[in-house]
């Protein structure tokens, strides 16, 4: 089988002590320099595993060590909480219970389903709310072993200078493929970054970066601890479609999130259409305002479909027929659409 | 008397295990995690080596310096090809392939050194420091490019430019059959390349011993043709290698020939005097590959108005990948296999395959006939639908029969194909549903044959394809030995039932030794459906031997006749006499001082020369009895999207007889949902270069449980005379229908024609638009 590098294994017990390790190692790392490895810093920290294990088979990355956050015992780093600002989600909660808690099932049902589609049940019960959303970009020319990678003539994102996706690119377009990355940013949540140095809420909508290296506004030497959600407006309703080759296990090739909030008589306030699995970042889909005050009716869910298709753009950084899941998004947008507003979303689970 | 008593059986039922859903004898072991796989043997002193692959296509060695891997501490030794000047090949005729490339590297993953060291890590850095220098050599990636530039040549094997094997044959009257023909359908298809992708990656320990006796332990189908090809690749005697087969995890016909682990850890431990151990990565499992090939069928098909078959001709190209494999029976199989179950006046096929710089392709689950059965299958749909005929009216306007010959010659035996028709047409609902159902939603239909073993074995000799042994002691205890290997499809558990029912023990009485050179009989392996059929006609044969000495020796001591006495349930006994019953373990006894120690041996070989046709190429396709399927696929398609969803498929499988129903259901099952998966997920893509685009379980998609369509499995039991209790193979045929039925009922169900595998949702939506835009509504739609 492909064994794992060897590096040294951190265990720590507080989250002070995992962010003074990675401070330790980590502070100064160019965020913007170099291929992934050397972005993210000679430690990595590791949650669930079911990416970073992967990926380290796969010599993605060479760290010196791996700082193990499973062991840490701060309660609030698990677990979904009720609080005056907001819902709170531990960025330790397994998407296994993210996917099954009653309070976000009852308040955010897409997110909860959202959560209960990713990969398998393994992988949910292992996989992490945090690691989910810091989730590594993808890309077919590489998520491959190094013999593979080699084979091909490595790529721009790890060990090389080419892009295989976009001839003569110079940016990389690795493909952000998490699911929870997309829905909370159709919500408008906000992740606390943590680290040695002191602590910050960034908006969600702001966290990731079109760059395929790296797409998170993270510092390598920071950790995403909580999620917050604001408590839902009223008539708030919501929808995810994913799209994706099989049942389970694959990443989406295709997700649309919608978060849609309407007045009593139905007219449409304010709406966030989310169209992610094609660039590096998930993408907000903009010059939608002509719909609002309007109510949602099929022909304004075709416009609202037609902008997506304009504003999207999909690439071979995901093996499947790119233009066949071109002519996909205005479908599975219009089918988000749908499922927002029939039922007033709260059937979506 | 114990209660088992009243379980007695009567003579009025036949069997007393065969036809029963009785337990898979290794099948609490494999459920609780306790069958011991080879990956599970850990040998003292055991090494683990790695394989150095070429990264390259095309490339000829130029050299090779494994200097700085070799001072790597923790690592003991390194083989290149010129550790094995020798070349191998499944098929003598064709030993075209080095354990190890010699002067060039044939594909991306071609095997080019070895390491043993400490651990798999330490070999997977030894690795990085091989230094090969390569001279890159153009690439021939299609069977285009490889036909017209034969001076750019593949495999120097090959005798003519990069040809791997031509044939061309004909039987009656084509060119008069298709010329008067009321209807013709003339079209091509093409079918994606595919792979076996068992759960368990390949394995093989090395273990040669001080008194010079290799010991090789291997996931391997053919233990036999494996031993043969070890003797000769690495100069031993066969009386010096010993060949185990543990557990194994799936092959599907990917384990069915040697592979360069099997020779690397033999050498490696020749030379390091210790056991290596090599595991194949997920990825070289993809490399290795010997799977489908991928075809390019173009049929013409002629019939009279009233739906007869009057000529079929097929033109088909095959791309086999950089080395023969079994390609020579491959390219007879996708023409000779054709010839049932519709009966056919004239035929002609001109396969032609090529070598190609990709991984070889080999035989998998249905070799060589699942791609001309699609192409077949769907021109018949096509021709159904050109004569306003019910395309199950259509075929069985053009039934073949039983015992008779096919336009090639095969002698067909039994043949329960009406029936498979009739089972799926009444459980499917069909005559309500054909066309019947809204848009969208759609049926189809298709049939098959297939082999119950190979006529000859793939080395020309006289001796049985199968042998058996049997202990009996005093214990009551049955030993069964057999060289058959269990790939999981549960060939030990078919000699134990047939074993059983002819002693009368327990099944639990029964231990089945298999899988070793050193203990058992030869058989030749677990490939072309030839194990309920062969090697349970020798294991039948022993055990009748046997059964003879014990009721003879138990009518001595009754007195009676010996034929009044059954053996059954775990004792001997006259039926209707409660005077006259003990355990079969006191019978034992009886035969045992009766005869001396008791023990027997059975074997089987197949006909002959008196089923196929004398001409060359007649040999092959040849099988003693012939599997006879049919299927009836649901489907729904998404128009919007193109996404073709399978509700259900109705399987009616003709095995003769069914030893044990809950295992030919399980084959039934599982070759149903591999075609399913080459017909909508399954593609082995070497677009980039040669090499191969996600060789992984994320990428190369085998659908999940949550995939998977409901199933209707439908077993017919036509008893064929000379199958064991009259049963044939179940393991391989039901796979054919599988993708023309999705195939013909998408065309149902949008009224559009797919015609390339796999049917991505791209293609489908596209022929719908092609429909759209001819102008011809379906079912009321435009």
């Amino acid at each position: 089988m492909l064994p794992l590098p060897r590096f040294r294994f951190e265990t720590p017990r507080h989250l002070s002590d995992a962010l003074a390790t990675l401070a330790s190692g980590n502070r100064g790392t160019a965020a913007d320099h170099g291929d992934v490895a050397a972005r993210r810093g000679p430690l990595l920290p590791m949650a669930g595993g079911t990416d970073l294990l992967p990926n380290l088979k796969h010599d993605l990355f060479a760290p010196e060590a791996i700082v193990d956050l499973t062991r840490l015992g701060e309660a609030r780093l698990r677990g979904v909480r009720d609080e005056k600002d907001g819902l709170h989600l531990g960025a330790l909660t397994p998407l296994s219970e993210a996917a099954g808690d009653a309070l976000l099932g009852a308040y955010y049902p897409a997110l909860a389903r959202g959560y209960s589609l990713v990969a398998s049940p393994q992988i949910r019960n292992m996989g992490t709310v945090g690691g989910n959303l810091c989730l590594d970009t993808r890309c077919t020319y590489y998520n491959q072993t190094a013999f593979w990678r080699e084979s091909l003539g490595y790529c721009l994102k790890r060990e090389g200078t080419r892009c295989h996706v976009v001839p003569g690119g110079t940016r990389c377009v690795a493909a952000s493929s998490s699911d929870g990355a997309t829905l909370l940013t159709a919500l408008g949540a906000e992740a606390h970054i943590e680290s040695a140095d002191g602590d910050r809420w960034v908006a969600v909508e702001k966290f990731f970066v079109g760059e395929g290296r790296r797409n998170l506004h993270l510092e390598a030497h920071e950790l995403v601890t909580e999620v917050r959600l604001p408590r839902p407006a009223a008539g708030l309703t919501m929808g995810y479609e994913k799209l994706r080759p099989r049942n389970a296990i694959d990443f989406p090739i295709l997700s649309v999130a919608v978060a849609l909030e309407r007045d009593p008589s139905g007219a449409c306030k304010s709406l966030r259409l989310v169209v992610a699995a094609l660039g590096s970042k998930p993408r907000l889909v903009a010059g939608l305002d002509g719909v609002i005050g309007k109510p949602l009716d099929e022909e304004a869910m075709k416009r609202i479909g037609e902008a997506a298709y304009k504003q999207c753009h999909p690439l071979t950084n995901i093996t499947v027929d790119p233009d066949w899941r071109h002519e996909m998004v205005p479908v599975y947008v219009r089918r988000a659409l749908r499922a927002a507003t029939s039922s007033h979303g709260k059937e979506t689970r | 008397m114990s209660t088992k008593s009243t379980e007695r059986p009567t003579a009025t039922q036949p069997f007393s295990v065969i036809g029963k859903r009785n337990r898979k004898v290794e099948g609490r072991r494999k459920v609780t995690g306790q069958l011991l796989y080879t990956d599970d043997i850990v040998l003292p002193r055991m090494l683990h080596a790695k394989i150095l692959r070429s990264p390259h296509p095309h490339a000829r060695i130029r050299g090779i310096d494994a200097s700085r891997a070799l001072a790597l501490p923790g690592v003991h030794a390194v083989v290149t090809g010129r550790d094995f000047p020798v070349p191998y090949g499944i098929i003598p005729w064709t030993r075209d392939e080095y354990p190890l490339a010699l002067d060039k590297a044939l594909y991306v993953g071609d095997g080019v050194a070895a390491v043993a060291a400490d651990d798999e890590r330490t070999a997977a850095d030894a690795l990085r420091l091989i230094e090969v220098e390569y001279e890159i050599l153009p690439p021939v990636l299609t069977v285009e490019d490889a036909l017209a530039h034969p001076e750019n040549q593949v495999n120097p094997f090959a005798k003519v430019g990069n040809v791997s094997k031509h044939v061309h044959l004909s039987f009656g009257d084509v060119e008069g059959g298709l010329g008067g023909a009321d209807v013709t359908v003339k079209d091509t298809w093409f079918y994606a390349g595919s792979t076996h992708a068992p759960i368990e990656p390949h394995c093989a320990i090395g273990d040669f011993g001080p008194e010079g006796l290799l010991t090789l332990y291997s996931s391997t189908q053919v233990p036999h043709y494996l031993h043969r090809e070890l003797a000769r690749v690495l100069e031993i005697p066969m009386d010096r290698i010993r060949v185990i087969q543990p557990g194994v995890g799936g092959a599907f016909g990917g384990k069915s020939e040697p592979f360069d682990l099997e020779f690397a850890v033999a050498r490696l431990s020749q030379k390091t005097g210790r056991p290596v151990k090599i595991l194949y990565t997920r990825e070289e499992v993809f490399y290795s590959h010997r799977g489908r090939h991928p075809m390019r069928l173009a049929y013409e098909i002629g019939a009279t108005r009233e739906g007869k078959l009057r000529a079929v001709r097929a033109k088909i190209h095959i791309d086999g990948g950089a080395y023969s494999s079994f390609g020579l029976v491959t390219t007879y199989y996708s023409g000779q296999l054709l010839c049932a179950p519709y009966r056919m006046p004239a035929y002609e096929f001109d396969s032609t395959r090529v070598f190609t710089n990709k991984p070889a392709c080999g035989p998998k689950r249905g070799h060589g006939s699942v791609q001309p059965r699609f192409a077949f299958e769907c021109a018949l749909d096509v021709l159904a639908e050109k004569l306003e005929l019910d395309p199950i009216e259509l075929r069985r306007r053009n039934l073949l029969g039983e015992d008779t010959r096919t336009v090639n010659e095969m002698r067909v035996t039994s043949n329960g194909f009406p029936q498979c028709l009739d089972a799926v047409e009444r459980a499917s609902e069909w005559k309500k549903k054909f066309r019947g159902l809204p848009y969208g939603h759609g049926v189809g239909v298709a049939g098959s044959t297939y082999i119950s073993g190979t006529n000859y074995p793939i080395y020309p000799n006289d001796m049985p394809q199968s042998g058996c042994q049997i202990k009996v002691d005093r214990s009551g205890r049955v030993t069964v030995f057999s060289g058959v290997s269990d790939i999981g499809q549960g060939c030990d558990s078919t000699l134990a039932y047939i074993v059983a029912e002819e002693l009368g023990v327990e099944l639990e009485a029964i231990r089945v030794v298999a899988g070793d050179t050193d203990l058992a009989p030869v058989d030749l392996g677990a490939y072309s459906s030839r194990i309920t059929f062969m090697a349970g006609n020798a294991a039948l044969e022993a055990a009748r031997k046997l059964k003879r000495q014990v009721r003879e020796a138990q009518a001595a001591v009754w007195d009676v006749a010996p034929d009044r006495i059954e053996l059954a349930g775990g004792f001997a006994l006259v039926p209707g006499d409660p005077e006259r019953v003990v355990p079969v373990a006191k019978a034992f006894q009886a035969a045992e001082a009766r005869f001396g120690t008791l023990g027997s041996t059975g074997s089987y070989n197949t006909p002959g020369q008196a089923v196929h046709g004398e001409y060359r190429g007649g040999t092959i396709g040849a099988s003693p009895a012939y599997s006879f399927t049919a299927h009836v696929a649901e489907v729904e398609v998404d128009e919007e999207t193109g996404l073709v969803t399978v509700k259900k498929i109705w399987v009616a499988h003709d095995c003769g007889r069914a030893l044990n129903p809950t295992l030919v259901e399980g084959q039934m099952e599982g070759s149903a949902y591999m075609g399913y998966a080459e017909a909508l997920f399954e593609e082995q893509d070497f677009q980039l270069n040669g090499l191969h685009r996600g060789p992984s379980l994320l990428d190369y998609r085998l659908p999940t449980s949550l995939d998977m369509p409901d199933m209707d499995s439908l077993i017919i039991e036509s008893v064929d005379r000379e199958g064991p209790y009259g049963a044939k193979e179940a393991g391989e045929g039901p796979l054919h229908p599988s993708v023309p039925a999705i195939a013909n009922a998408i065309h149902d169900a949008v009224g559009a024609r797919v015609t390339d595998l796999p049917f991505y949702p791209g293609r489908v939506r596209a022929a719908i638009a092609a429909r759209r835009a001819s102008g011809r509504a379906w079912k009321g739609r435009s």
